[in-house]
């Protein structure tokens, strides 16, 4: 069921795009997110698809694997571009009983799809080509240029961190609960989606109560190891950003120059949008 | 007994604990009055049927709680003063029950650093503690291991390793074993009497399985709160009545060497490993 979905999952390759600090595959990503709100014409989602497209191909993870993430959102996507096809008001080119189709809502939806589907390949790509650990140590330091969320950096990494840590542990715990409920006969897989989700209650109040209980011991055995929060606290391992990052870096700036750019050039690509 | 002060690695005063309740009267009173001392090298086994308060008294010798009435003193320092709060918790660390709730981090290395990270030791230094932390539970080749791959012996070890890598003088093991199989208690049991045999490390082992401390230095018998039996394994364990009475088992030579005096057999109550029973048979 949740096994389609890749964002968020680490695909290991070895890659230069591997090899890159967290912090400037998340400076990057960023950038190249909040470009893609800026392009307003085909030639900007052209430039766009081929930057992805290199970082793609660097990357060493089969094309197929990222597609098999936005399976997952087709859904989202078809919904964006109907709603937008039919609700943006301007010069009709099609009618559908009391539906049209206009000229502006077809470039509308065409750009949100296209927006959609980049944004999500663009930030799986990220989260595929870096380990989790990586990712929170880079969004630890990120986060601490940013107003009102740099006091917690340091807690709201730990606090993912330990998500991390605990997702494989209370799985088992799941499954050992529903074995165990399925023991004293309970039935998961067949019934109404009602009756099946009123099923899940007898799994969840004991996952839920062990779960505080572990967060209780987790808490003393942290204070126990000492743990007062960020201050005055080292790290192991440190991030160090090297030449291929500083290169990366100045790529960055070069796409965010060149994106705007396209935002400027006025020759029709043939299309009527 | 008389000792020098300087040798004293734990003191527990005359300690009182009791558990808040909403209602004063039924409040639980965990500790009733305890004293006891640690000498530093030692190997000290605690047991203690449920509710004993063995737990309440481990938590009261790493300043994860403090007593109501009485002093803990660790190392010199006295648990009250909040300015010791972290000296004591590096001093005296402390192995829990369950191995999954107590390992933060994602990976096994991660998690050893965790506590000198927390110390602010320097990263270069980290990576040394980390490496020779390792290597003495024999966890080396695990490294860069998810916890959650591990079998429950080896996430107690790396528990362990942890612990070392704060460089305390004494380690508290609160039921390290209770959830492990045969097989993983071995494993750690070796780890602890190696840790106390060979780097002098001061052990306090509190457990349900009396086999684990018939080699320590010293028990220490609670019960309903209080000290009632303290003293070498081999005096304690052939008073195997009065620790019946208590709700508490003997080793199983022990228990056997007292079936077989009370049929008559000519065998001495101290009995308290296969060899010694097979020792005592034969002659």
């Amino acid at each position: 069921m949740l096994k389609d979905v890749t964002i968020g999952q680490y695909y290991p390759t070895g890659s230069v795009i591997h090899k890159l600090d967290p912090r400037t595959k998340i400076l990057f990503t960023t950038a190249f997110v909040v470009m893609l709100f800026f392009l307003n014409n085909l030639w900007g989602y052209l430039a766009t698809f081929l930057i992805l497209a290199t970082i793609t191909l660097l990357s060493k993870i089969p094309v197929g694997y990222i597609i098999r993430g936005i399976k997952g959102l087709v859904l989202i996507i078809m919904l964006t571009v109907v709603l937008n096809l039919f609700m943006t008001p301007g010069t009709t080119i099609a009618t559908l009983g009391p539906l049209s189709v206009t000229l502006e809502g077809l470039k509308v939806a065409t750009y949100m799809a296209l927006r959609l589907i980049f944004l999500v390949v663009g930030t799986s790509i990220m989260t595929l080509t870096t380990s989790p650990i990586d990712l929170t140590d880079g969004m630890e330091w990120c986060m601490r240029f940013i107003p009102f969320v740099r006091r917690y950096a340091h807690e709201l990494a730990m606090m993912m961190s330990i998500a991390l840590r605990f997702i494989p542990t209370l799985m088992e715990e799941t499954e050992r609960i529903m074995k165990a409920q399925k023991a004293r006969g309970a039935n998961f897989e067949t019934g109404s989606i009602i009756s099946r989700a009123k099923n899940l209650i007898p799994i969840l109040i004991p996952l839920f109560i062990s779960a505080f209980r572990r967060a209780d011991e987790l808490a003393t055995a942290m204070e126990a190891r000492c743990y007062r929060g960020g201050e005055n606290r080292t790290r192991m391992k440190q991030l160090a950003f090297e030449f291929r990052d500083h290169a990366s870096l100045v790529l960055m700036v070069m796409m965010i120059v060149g994106l705007y750019l396209t935002t400027m050039i006025n020759i029709p690509l043939g299309f009527p949008i | 007994m008389t000792m020098d002060v300087k040798n004293k690695m734990i003191d527990v005063r005359d300690v009182y604990f009791s558990y808040p309740h909403h209602n004063e009267n039924e409040a639980v009173h965990a500790l009733n009055g305890v004293s006891l001392h640690i000498e530093k090298g030692e190997f000290v086994g605690i047991i203690g049927h449920n509710g004993s308060g063995k737990s309440t008294l481990s938590k009261l010798l790493n300043a994860i709680i403090f007593p109501s009435q009485g002093d803990v003193i660790v190392s010199g320092l006295n648990t009250k003063d909040h300015q010791n709060l972290w000296t004591i918790r590096q001093t005296a660390g402390m192995v829990f029950q369950n191995p999954d709730n107590q390992l933060v981090a994602t990976i096994v290395e991660e998690d050893v650093a965790f506590g000198p990270e927390n110390l602010g030791v320097p990263p270069l230094e980290i990576r040394e503690r980390v490496d020779r932390a390792l290597a003495v539970v024999e966890m080396q080749a695990y490294a860069h291991q998810k916890p959650h791959q591990l079998s429950g012996g080896q996430k107690q070890r790396i528990a362990i390793a942890g612990i070392l890598a704060m460089e305390p003088e004494c380690i508290i093991f609160d039921e390290p074993t209770a959830m492990l199989d045969p097989s993983g208690r071995r494993e750690v049991m070796e780890t602890i009497k190696r840790l106390n045999r060979d780097k002098a490390m001061t052990v306090i082992h509190i457990t349900h399985f009396m086999e684990e401390i018939v080699d320590a230095d010293r028990v220490i018998v609670l019960d309903k709160g209080k000290v009632v039996m303290e003293g070498q394994p081999r005096t304690i364990f052939k008073q195997v009545k009065r620790l019946k009475e208590i709700g508490l088992d003997v080793p199983q030579m022990t228990e056997l060497a007292y079936e077989l005096r009370g049929e008559g057999l000519k065998i001495p109550d101290d009995v308290l490993s296969i060899e010694e029973m097979v020792n005592a048979l034969c002659q």
